[in-house]
């Protein structure tokens, strides 16, 4: 029996030497990095909020769980909506380098794999993560995983 | 023949708010939560020293009538670096005296964003939320987030007179049960300091 496969969208990031993948559902834009505020807090994924379009947006960095170290540069902020059990909200993740869409079929991830881990997808020669937000990220309970949403179109990128 | 009523533009809703400064970093207020500003040198004579409450955060308590406040010191509370705090916030509907840098400047805000739930710890009692401000993004502080009920009960039990189990026994039944204690104390005219 084959594995069940969705063909979607997908938005490739890069944290360093590495790519990874959000479903493009997921993000709201790409914008350059801008300044970050910082505030005492004991959330310590959370760096500090970047203000975009009037909204207060939470900077994560997910690198250090991801590949193990921060980063040193950061080239872009891509914009994701991270879901909660009252909503979805913005959350900012430094990239790298450029972001690419995609168009993919997605493994879906299975129960050996971490939690972040929603699925798989080969592209040009590489087997990348698809990124499940709710679980990287932090947020009141990672239990209450939901649904991931409809995949939309490429233009929620800017 | 009758015209349709226009429609009424809501008023932006506002709140005014104190900006000020903890061990250099930015925070609001907002002005109604603030009962009284004064000066930590006016306060010093009238605090006393509370010790072993366990509370490194708490240091004095200040008699204000029938009530006592407990002077947190805002850096250790956020967890910033040691300052010599300048004024001391009496919040409203607390029990709270809060040690600032000082004061920024008053201002309006008219939007407050809640907390975005990234953020997922002890911050969550701290803040009503965030604001911005002139582009800069401030946190505004919850009055009441500066000492949890159990840091409350730890620093009333902390006040309270020790007595041996003896005499403690002997008052019980000479009352014929518990005895009201006193959640205060006198704290008559000590000159403190509050420089860290």
């Amino acid at each position: 029996m084959s594995p069940q496969t969705d063909s979607e969208s997908f938005v490739l990031l890069r944290l360093a030497e590495r790519r990874f993948a959000v479903a493009a559902g997921d993000i709201a834009e790409l914008v350059a990095p801008s300044r970050v505020f910082r505030f005492p807090h004991h959330t310590k994924e959370i760096e500090g909020v970047i203000l975009r379009r009037g909204r207060i947006v939470p900077v994560c960095d997910v690198a250090a769980r991801l590949i193990g170290k921060n980063l040193l540069s950061r080239r872009f902020y891509l914009i994701a909506q991270r879901r909660y059990a009252t909503g979805t909200e913005w959350i900012a993740l430094p990239v790298t380098g450029d972001c690419e869409l995609i168009f993919a079929e997605m493994i879906p991830a299975s129960e050996a794999d971490l939690p972040h881990v929603s699925g798989w997808l080969s592209h040009d020669g590489d087997v990348i993560e698809v990124l499940n937000l709710t679980a990287l990220t932090p947020g009141p309970t990672t239990a209450a995983l939901l649904a991931p949403a409809e995949a939309v179109q490429q233009e929620a990128l800017s | 023949m009758r015209l349709p009523i226009p429609a009424k533009a809501h008023p932006v809703r506002t709140e005014q708010i104190i900006l000020f400064r903890v061990s250099g970093q930015l925070f609001a207020v907002s002005s109604a939560s603030v009962q009284e500003v004064r000066s930590v040198d006016t306060l010093a004579g009238a605090a006393k020293e509370i010790a072993q409450a366990g509370l490194r955060k708490v240091r004095h308590i200040v008699q204000r009538g029938e009530h006592a406040l407990y002077v947190v010191n805002g850096a250790m509370h956020f967890g910033l670096p040691p300052f010599a705090p300048a004024l001391v916030f009496v919040l409203r509907r607390t029990r709270t005296a809060l040690l600032v840098d000082g004061i920024e400047k008053m201002t309006t805000m008219t939007r407050l964003q809640a907390l975005p739930q990234a953020f997922c710890n002890d911050e969550r009692d701290w803040y009503r939320g965030v604001t911005a401000i002139d582009q800069t993004v401030v946190p505004v502080v919850k009055p009441e987030g500066f000492l949890t009920p159990d840091e409350l009960f730890l620093l009333d039990s902390s006040l309270q007179p020790k007595e041996s189990p003896t005499e403690t026994a002997a008052q019980e039944t000479a009352s014929g049960g518990l005895l009201p204690q006193p959640d205060i104390i006198d704290t008559d005219g000590e000159a403190t300091s509050f420089q860290q």
